[in-house]
């Protein structure tokens, strides 16, 4: 696979306030990258980068080997799907789609031929003399995608465009957009602050926080191995417990030690201990070393969700089987769901502006 | 439910009915006084005499409209790239410019157009500035170049406020979809925010063209003796020396007519509501 984009020491910061920290990043052809974060973490200002819209305090874009940090939007050739659609509300459906071609002037024809291909692909032929405001918020997201994508761009880039959806249509649309992009083989840049649509979509997750990228990884690897409680916190749900490293492949927690599967930390290093709630097994309590007390059970549909009070932390537990509330349960987990991170500092997310 | 809705309606009735009111004493009660005496003569008697005579003046009929078109466009050409250049601006000092904008209306009608006969005259203060670098004096005052500087001067700010209203509506992300689907600023503007503002521009036209095409000080003022208006026309008939209310309301009518339809056929322009909103 060979780079299409490259975005290399990057910052920009907004009246003094820093939004992106040096952050560099490589995205390859035919890639779908998520850039998923809190909100203020700088997803966005990063995918304005790659559009055109922002331009970096330093550091270099580049596009196919080209530098194009000030190059504007309408000389890239990158298509942006917006947050809320942004569709021309004085044109309806065919001419929303043609507004690019007919931009750069081509053969009305052509523009036919291409707009009735690309309205066949997003599932909308027959809307095309439709006017935009007579169109639910599903379609509307559609007509959005395919003005974008009948200019064949290299790259599309997607601001959260399945935000404003209802969860149903959200998964539809979600497996759709993966369709899409691997049918047309184009690089789909995609922002959102869904954990479950990145880890369904991407080939590569960019979890970012803070103007930092924290980690950058496959959607496997991000859940199964968060560099830090930052990523494993917010990649599902998890149990994050201090800890010390005594040795390799032995952690001390929760007043016990337990064999675990990573090493190359110094000897009694504090570290962060994620435990993923479904990775706990229930058990009686002699049969652990960690017991508790069930504070609270609620039905998810697949799973039962549950607190569970021990010593000196509240626990999440995710299982087929229900205790009784009140009951006291053992815990247990194997080495190989005990996941050990350095400690890193994660400043608090309070910054909303992006 | 069917009573609360009947209850709700009579109320509305109500709260509407000083407005209504208001609306039939001095507005229709006047215009059909107007008709009446158009169509009557000085005994009360019907007659088509007045309205036949008002061909007379079809010079000044045509005279007015000529100098309203010409300031209406001038307004345009003036107040669009100004409302577009203040929808981009910083949202907090949007307020201020709109002042700044506006403020000439807060000074008297009458005082700012005497302002410009004292800059116009031949010895106001632009002939003289000119006289100082060996040019002019200058014929400024009392021409129709006069007239159309005072209604742009005057009517500006009723141009520029309706495009600012409609185009601070556009939403941005919109803009930068056309620029991002490749147009440069220019096509920015001609193919998005111009058909957007459809509705500011047709409100704009309006709020200049119809005073301009009847005001009679400006004229009055600026243009001199020989470059009289309808208004002005209307106005001789009323309180000038050739007094004759019957001839006046029958220039006045044909005037409300004139404009009626070039008002209904600008409106054609407007195109389909529901798709310019937003």
């Amino acid at each position: 696979m060979e780079k299409i984009i490259s975005l290399e020491n990057v910052a920009l910061a907004f009246d003094g306030e820093t939004i992106l920290n040096n952050i560099s990043l490589d995205i390859y052809d035919k890639e779908f990258v998520t850039l998923l974060g809190p909100s203020g973490c700088g997803k966005t200002t990063t995918l304005r980068i790659i559009g055109g819209f922002l331009e970096p305090d330093s550091g270099n874009v580049i596009f196919e080997g080209k530098k194009i940090n000030n190059l504007p939007p309408h000389k890239r050739n990158i298509n942006t799907v917006f947050q809320r659609y942004a569709l021309f509300p004085h044109l309806n459906v065919y001419d929303n789609i043609a507004f690019g071609l007919r931009v750069k002037k081509a053969q009305e024809s052509e523009i036919r031929t291409r707009v009735t291909q690309i309205l066949k692909l997003v599932n909308l032929s027959g809307f095309e003399k439709r006017s935009i405001g007579r169109l639910s918020g599903g379609q509307q997201q559609r007509v959005a995608i395919a003005r974008a994508l009948v200019n064949r761009p290299k790259v599309l880039l997607l601001d959260e465009p399945l935000g404003a959806l209802d969860l149903k249509l959200r998964k539809e649309m979600q497996i759709e957009l993966k369709k899409i992009q691997q049918s047309l083989e184009i690089t789909f840049i995609y922002v959102t602050h869904d954990q479950e649509e990145a880890l369904t979509m991407s080939d590569t997750v960019v979890v970012m926080n803070n103007g930092d990228i924290q980690q950058i990884g496959t959607p496997q690897d991000i859940y199964n191995e968060p560099i830090n409680a930052f990523v494993a916190d917010f990649i599902g749900e998890s149990n994050i417990l201090d800890g010390v490293m005594r040795k390799d492949f032995l952690v001390s927690m929760h007043g016990h030690d337990f064999e675990c599967v990573d090493k190359g930390f110094n000897d009694n290093e504090e570290v962060d201990v994620v435990i993923r709630p479904e990775d706990i097994k229930i058990t009686t309590p002699d049969n652990a070393k960690i017991s508790g007390t069930v504070t609270n059970v609620t039905f998810k549909g697949v799973h039962f969700e549950m607190s569970v009070k021990s010593e000196n932390f509240d626990w999440l537990i995710h299982s087929t089987k229900a205790a009784e509330p009140g009951s006291k349960i053992g815990m247990n987990f194997d080495p190989f769901d005990i996941h050990i991170m350095r400690k890193t500092k994660v400043r608090c997310c309070d910054n909303e502006s992006e | 439910m069917n009573q609360n809705k009947k209850g709700n309606g009579m109320l509305s009735y109500l709260t509407a009915s000083p407005y209504i009111l208001w609306m039939i004493i001095f507005i229709i009660v006047p215009l059909a006084m107007v008709a009446y005496f158009a169509f009557t003569d000085s005994n009360g008697q019907f007659t088509f005499e007045y309205i036949k005579s008002v061909g007379q003046y079809t010079n000044i009929f045509i005279r007015s409209i000529w100098l309203a078109a010409i300031a209406t466009i001038i307004c345009f050409l003036l107040a669009y790239p100004v409302a577009y250049i203040l929808t981009r601006l910083d949202k907090n000092i949007h307020s201020t410019m709109i002042m700044l904008v506006t403020l000439p209306i807060w000074m008297n009608f009458l005082l700012r157009t005497y302002a410009w006969m004292t800059l116009l005259g031949n010895n106001g203060i632009i002939n003289s500035i000119l006289g100082f670098i060996g040019l002019g004096p200058y014929k400024l005052l009392n021409t129709q170049g006069a007239v159309v500087l005072g209604m742009v001067y005057n009517y500006l700010p009723y141009m520029i406020l309706p495009l600012y209203t409609v185009m601070i509506k556009i939403d941005k992300s919109i803009l930068e979809a056309a620029q991002d689907l490749g147009c440069n600023g220019a096509q920015v503007i001609f193919r998005v925010v111009l058909p957007l503002s459809v509705p500011g521009i047709t409100s704009g036209i309006t709020m200049v063209f119809v005073p301009a095409i009847s005001t009679f000080i400006i004229s009055r003022m600026l243009g001199g003796g020989s470059n009289l208006l309808i208004g002005d026309l209307i106005e001789m008939q009323f309180l000038g020396n050739s007094y004759n209310p019957n001839l006046g309301a029958a220039i006045s009518l044909i005037l409300m007519v004139i404009v009626l339809i070039i008002m209904t056929v600008m409106n054609q322009f407007d195109g389909d509501d529901d798709k310019v909103l937003i």
